[in-house]
């Protein structure tokens, strides 16, 4: 075969949803040995596009020529039979098997008896594992292992076998530097075996050190065909976005002096395995980030704040009253909104509307002897899709059937329309394409303007240091260091969350 | 931000036509089930449409269907009750016998603490212990079984005057020429849906049952929502166990048995998951009028009836099998 050939071509495909025209004569192809990047906005169409290769989605028009041939896939496990791998944006793992089982669900190895090969199952589990430089074993159950790693798992998936194609729908979400780093090491490899890669990502730095040529869709439409040596960032946004895009993270901050009164304060929160005497304070109107690597017991730590995980010791101030530890009701009555790490998880009833969803906090208030205010409802509804941007064709669309991106938003509205005091944002852009994030840290800062606590977790370092007032680091569930903005440093912060210095600066 | 939200109105035109089909058979199947078996039996039969018989089907299915109503809102909510049967057992037996001892009125009240408080003790080990629900009830059913037995030493109790008291009215009596159990049904029927569609409460239950854990994420207090739907369940269970003991006037401790299949089969065929967080009342509501018009069309074509068990099991199955492939996509696993 020679270099530059097609492998896949996908033409003029259309697909529609009841109300929802996905795709619109989208064109897209790849090569062999090339990584090719597709962007877009949230809700563009992208993993749609992916979804119709592998015919999880069949097309409403067009055609698919793979390989010469034109084909149309069964289904996921048809395609990667015939050497298309798709890796979800969703993770779609089973949490009760092991790591090993789940990566060879499907076609799990027997011996000649016809009982599973466990030994065999393991080692060769192992050894994908160790080529993704994992750190834990095949023998460890899914549903305890954090997401990043489950994110590895469902990678080491989609390379059991040989594959010409393999398409990763938003790899990084929730991966951390050094994962980032090895994955990136594997889609590397994979290329010079002359595999075809297809890259989905909102994170454009990723986008440009990593691909070859780019696709952009916008509103399901295609808006672009780039080679990635020949654009840059600007030209890459305005194509997705249709405009230029302000440089975003420079906003005004409060100094030490300015702190206004004191919202939450949490004293000697301890929990046994997780995290051990936390103490800290927001304060009216500032954003506090909370730094640290997956795994250091961040989330854990929010969601004793919120109260959907008990605490072994410690107390909880709101305003100064103390909080009764683990009663997420109560703190909902007292105004905390969290946005949780797993949107698909914790954050969404997914075959419900997106009117549900989004209000489903704030319902609370909206009665009179029980009875929803519908019309109230509504009106907060269209407030908040605007603001937001949520992307759906009605309210009734069940919120499974919105992009990955748009589900996030609507989680965002959901707190945010409670007129929270205390908000704790667990990743909150993850998913979420450049306009919008954009827009979530200006809402942030607005936010913290009108007086809000927000607490903003994050492994984004830029974002964590562009839009916080203060920033704790935390490792091993420990505070390790806290930092005014004008005095933090990318190197402060990356001493803190690795535990260079643990323990030498505890926090009152 | 720029971009626009493609609305409904601009883009009908690209859906075709074929996709709104299959959207309506999928949605709205139930109804040409019912229809077209509503048409068959009354092919071959002469009395089946006729407004007494309509009547007589109402009433029968009425006692079944207030406790279908109860269900529904255990099913949406995730969890299971099969001890509803064994409480109508009881809570009819309960009446009966109360009757003649405190009157009528107290003999109500006393029935419906019974059946609020086995539901409770089942809401209690479910919500707050955690415990799985199958199991709970399951054992609860021959546990309640074995009170009533032992209560009754299994005779048959009676009311012994029954010219002197108004008690035999709800399960007898018409209003309009609409049998009073239907009305009640009808009552419940109206309550339960407004409550389901239109409150707080409501949207709690289907967000439990949808996803148990964002639930708890969002601040809902899911203990006592799922405690709540075992106490519902047990009112209607006790419901229907007062106007099966007003109607015969008597009980025995094996009233009920079975009704949790036939009920559960109900709610399931109306289109309510039993992976939890979906349903509603109408659609329950059309799964007791098939199962009740069946059960009729079957007596009046002169089947015996214990044909209709293996008819049933044959729905319930085909029910429960479009549910789980509208779960995963396709027909087949
Ligand atoms: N099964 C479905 N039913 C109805 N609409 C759908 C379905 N799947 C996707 N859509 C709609 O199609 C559009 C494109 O969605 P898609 O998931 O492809 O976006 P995306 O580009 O991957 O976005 P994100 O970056 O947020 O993941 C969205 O408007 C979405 O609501
Ligand atoms: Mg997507």
């Amino acid at each position: 075969m020679k270099e530059n050939e097609c492998i896949l071509e996908m033409r003029n495909i259309t697909k529609t949803f009841p109300g929802v025209k996905a795709l619109d004569k989208v064109n897209f192809e790849v090569k062999k040995g090339e990584v090719h990047a597709l962007v877009g906005e949230n809700g563009a169409g992208k993993s749609t596009l992916m979804k119709v290769l592998s015919g999880i989605h069949s097309p409403s028009e067009g055609e698919i020529i793979y390989q010469g041939k034109k084909v149309e896939f069964a289904g996921p496990l048809d395609a990667k039979a015939k050497g298309v791998v798709l890796i979800h944006q969703e993770l779609s793992l089973v949490d009760e098997m092991t790591v090993a089982e789940n990566i060879f669900l499907g076609d799990l190895p027997r011996n000649k008896f016809g009982f599973i090969d466990w030994k065999g199952l393991n080692k060769r589990s192992k050894e994908l594992l160790e080529r993704l430089e994992c750190e834990f074993e095949p023998t460890e159950l899914v549903g305890r292992l954090s997401i990043a790693r489950q994110q590895m798992v469902e990678i080491a998936r989609g390379l059991t076998q040989d594959v010409n194609i393999v398409v990763f729908d938003e790899p990084t979400a929730s991966l951390t530097q050094e994962e980032e780093k090895v994955l990136f090491e594997n889609i590397n490899r994979l290329r010079e075996q002359g595999t075809a890669i297809v890259y989905i990502s909102h994170r454009l730095n990723e986008i440009f050190q990593i691909s070859d040529r780019i696709t952009v869709l916008r509103d399901g439409e295609m808006t672009g065909l780039l080679n990635t040596a020949e654009t840059n960032e600007c030209e890459l946004t305005s194509l997705m976005i249709g405009r230029d895009l302000e440089d975003h993270l420079d906003f005004e901050k409060r100094g030490r002096d300015e702190i206004g009164k004191e919202v939450l304060k949490v004293e000697g929160l301890s929990k046994d395995g997780l995290f051990n005497d936390i103490s800290f304070s927001i304060h009216e109107g500032e954003v506090l980030g909370l730094s640290g690597l997956v795994g250091a017991g961040r989330s854990e730590l929010a969601e004793t704040i919120f109260g959907v995980r008990k605490a072994d010791s410690g107390k909880i101030f709101l305003e100064g009253d103390e909080i009764k530890v683990g009663d997420a009701n109560k703190s909902v009555d007292l105004g905390i909104g969290f946005v949780p790490e797993n949107r698909k998880e914790q954050g969404l009833i997914l075959g419900r509307s997106v009117l549900d969803n989004l209000s489903l906090a704030k319902i609370r208030n909206l009665n009179r002897y029980g009875f929803i205010k519908g019309r109230e409802e509504k009106l907060i509804y269209q407030d908040y899709q605007d603001k937001l941007d949520i992307k759906t064709p009605s309210s009734k669309q069940q919120v499974k059937n919105l992009s990955g991106g748009n589900q996030q938003k609507v989680i965002m509205a959901k707190w945010l329309c409670i007129n929270p005091k205390l908000l704790i944002l667990d990743e909150p852009t993850v998913g979420i394409d450049v306009g919008t994030k954009a827009e979530i840290h200006k809402l942030i800062r607005k936010l913290a303007a009108a007086g809000i606590a927000v607490l903003v977790i994050s492994s984004e370092m830029p974002e964590v240091m562009g839009v916080s007032d203060r920033i704790l680091t935390m490792y091993h569930g420990e505070i390790t260091g806290e930092f005014y903005a004008e005095e933090a440093t990318e190197e402060k912060l990356i001493k803190g969350i690795t535990g260079i210095e643990a323990g030498a600066c505890k926090v009152g | 931000m720029g971009s626009s939200v493609k609305t409904e109105s601009n883009l009908k035109d690209s859906s075709s036509k074929k996709i709104n089909f299959a959207e309506i058979i999928k949605r709205h199947g139930i109804l040409f089930v019912f229809l077209l078996m509503i048409i068959g039996i009354s092919l071959r039969t002469d009395s089946f449409l006729t407004q007494n018989n309509m009547l007589l089907v109402l009433r029968q299915v009425s006692v079944k269907g207030i406790i279908a109503c109860g269900m529904t809102y255990m099913l949406i909510g995730g969890e299971f009750d099969l001890s509803v049967g064994s409480l109508v057992s009881l809570t009819a037996v309960l009446v009966i016998d109360f009757h003649d001892i405190l009157g009528p009125f107290a003999a109500i009240i006393i029935a419906i603490l019974a059946g609020i408080s086995v539901g409770a003790f089942n809401g209690f080990l479910v919500g707050f212990l955690k415990l799985n629900s199958l199991i709970v009830t399951f054992g609860m059913l021959f546990v309640i079984q074995a009170l009533t037995l032992l209560y009754t030493g299994g005779q048959y109790v009676s009311v012994s005057n029954q010219g002197a008291t108004w008690f035999s009215i709800i399960g007898r009596g018409f209003i309009f020429g609409i049998p009073i159990p239907v009305i009640i049904f009808g009552i419940i029927l109206i309550i339960f849906g407004v409550v389901l569609s239109k409150t707080v409460y409501g949207r709690y239950l289907y967000s439990v049952g949808g996803n148990p854990i964002a639930s708890k994420f969002s601040g809902i207090p899911k203990t006592y929502i799922t405690f709540s739907t075992f106490i519902i369940t047990g009112l209607t269970a006790a419901i229907g166990g007062i106007i099966l003991g007003s109607r015969l006037m008597s009980a025995q401790n094996y009233l009920g048995q079975g009704y949790e299949f036939d009920i559960i089969t109900a709610v399931v065929l109306g289109g309510t998951s039993l992976f939890g967080g979906s349903g509603s009342i109408p659609k329950t509501l059309i799964g007791v009028l098939i199962l009740g018009f069946l059960s009729n069309g079957f007596i009046m074509m002169g089947f015996p009836y214990y044909v209709q068990w293996v008819v049933q099991w044959a729905i319930l199955i085909g029910a429960v099998w479009m549910d789980v492939a509208s779960k995963r996509g396709k027909i087949l696993a």
